[in-house]
This record gives C-alpha cells, sequence and structure tokens, in this order.
C-alpha cells in the first residue's frame, strides 16, 4: 500500500526538475528533454490517482498524453533540424527573432 | 513495508536520481542516455502501481522512439558543448520558481490527501488484466477522443516532414 500523497509528491519533483530544466538549460535538445520529463509526471500522477480511486479513466488519459508527447517530440525536432540549418545553433538565446 | 512498497520507494528515488543527472549534465548525448533510464525506472513504478500497459507503452514510445528521434537529431547537428556556458544566468529564478510550485503543491496534498486512506489497492485488478481492460474502455467510452487522436499524429507527422523538408518547391 503506497499512500496516495507520496505518489503525487513524486510526481510533483519530477515536474520540479523539469521546469528547472526547461528554464534555466541553453540547449535545446535539454529544453525539450525536460518537457518531456514534465509530460512524464503528470502521466505518474493520472496513474497514480487511477489506481488510488479504482478506475481506469485516468490511464486512458496517461495514454492520450503520450500520444501528444510523441507528436510534440517529432514536430519538436522537426523545428530544431529548421532552425539549425538558419542559423547553425542549437543555443536557445541566438534564437530572439520574434522577442521585442 | 511490502516488496511493492518498497521497490516503488527504490524506483522513484532512482528516477528523480536519473532526471536531475539529465538537466545537469554538460553534452546533450548524455543527457538522453539518462532520459532513458529515468523512464525505465518510471515504467517500473507503472508497474507497481497497477498499469502494466502504460508501463509496456512507456518503454516501447518514449524509451525506444522518443529518445531515440531525440538522438538521432543530437547526431544530426553540431553542438558548441564546450565553449558556450551551459546555463542561462536566470537558473537561480528558475530553482525558485519550481521551489514555489513544489511548497505550493505540497501544502494542498498535504492538507488534503495525507491522512486519506486512498492507498494504491493491489486487490483492483481486472477480470481479464489491465490491457484487456483498459482496451475495452478505449475503444468503446473513448472511441471518439481514440480517433482523433490518430489525426493529431498524422498532423503531427506530416508537419515534420514539411518542416525538416530541406527546401519546398513552390
Amino acid at each position: 500500500m503506497i499512500p496516495l500523497s507520496h505518489v503525487i509528491i513524486f510526481s510533483l519533483i519530477i515536474f520540479a526538475i523539469g521546469v528547472v530544466g526547461a528554464l534555466s538549460r541553453r540547449n535545446v535538445f535539454i529544453v525539450l528533454m525536460s518537457i518531456e520529463l514534465m509530460l512524464n509526471a503528470v502521466n505518474i500522477a493520472l496513474i497514480g490517482i487511477s489506481s488510488a480511486v479504482g478506475n481506469l479513466v485516468g490511464q486512458v488519459l496517461a495514454v492520450f498524453i503520450i500520444t501528444v508527447a510523441a507528436g510534440e517530440a517529432a514536430v519538436g525536432m522537426a523545428i530544431v533540424v529548421a532552425l539549425y540549418r538558419n542559423r547553425f545553433t542549437v543555443n536557445v538565446d541566438s534564437f530572439n527573432l520574434m522577442k521585442w | 513495508m511490502s516488496w511493492a512498497q518498497l521497490f516503488f520507494y527504490v524506483f522513484a528515488v532512482l528516477a528523480v536520481i536519473m532526471a536531475l543527472m539529465v538537466i545537469t549534465r554538460r553534452r546533450a548525448v548524455h543527457s538522453a542516455i539518462f532520459l532513458i533510464l529515468t523512464f525505465l525506472c518510471l515504467a517500473a513504478t507503472y508497474v507497481i502501481m497497477n498499469a502494466e500497459l502504460l508501463a509496456a507503452i512507456q518503454v516501447l514510445v518514449y524509451a525506444g522512439g522518443v529518445v531515440g528521434l531525440i538522438i538521432f537529431v543530437i547526431m544530426l547537428v553540431k553542438a558548441e558543448e564546450n565553449e558556450v556556458k551551459q546555463a542561462h544566468g536566470q537558473w537561480l529564478i528558475a530553482v525558485f520558481i519550481a521551489l514555489l510550485l513544489v511548497v505550493e503543491v505540497a501544502f494542498i496534498v498535504v492538507g488534503t490527501l495525507w491522512n486519506s486512506t486512498g492507498a494504491l489497492a493491489s486487490k483492483m485488478v481486472p477480470a481479464g488484466g489491465n490491457t484487456e481492460a483498459l482496451g475495452v474502455v478505449l475503444y468503446t467510452k473513448y472511441l471518439f477522443p481514440f480517433e482523433v487522436a490518430s489525426i493529431l499524429l498524422l498532423a503531427a507527422m506530416i508537419g515534420a516532414i514539411v518542416l525538416a523538408k530541406y527546401k519546398l518547391e513552390r
């Protein structure tokens, strides 16, 4: 028996690590990996709640989140390739064309 | 403390350590390897939480597909990893925001859930197993969102091809 609160706090810690990585790293790959970590943290919380409550709706939602994450990774990597082709760098600080 | 509980905590701590390694490594390839290890530890915790199908999907789609794609693209582009400082000056603000988030949500969780008996019940395993039960729910009650997800994947695939194409002929 694992208390639900421990699962939620575990998911919260993983999410916070993802937030720190996405906000503080300069390499665009590590920023994208941190976003994947945050999506996984949400999956942990959903599966934990689904298991504690006793129905499968949380797991269905987790399947959809995995779908969205896979699409996001594919499009994100395509954007990185296109950016690298134009700027020859993967440093997020140099992609500031739309910054005012 | 039962074995399942012990292994849950072991894998949770391992996942947190691996996630910290992901965001602190200097080279993106090392981060990707640690990301695979994080996802495998998370899959183990899913098994303990009675979500066997999602654990398999986690290993196949995340550890196999997503991180494989990321490693391919890391090898395609050349990163200036050694010359540049790898963290922004704003990392202190980032840590502060993350700590604020953790404290805020942990306060709510401790206040509402700490004394609840909503423990993870290992008795609640549906007949026919998790995969069959999840499949029945997914193909009856949630059939329309399932189809929408397939359209989303198609759109993502076409979008990725168009974005990564070298030159679009007009």
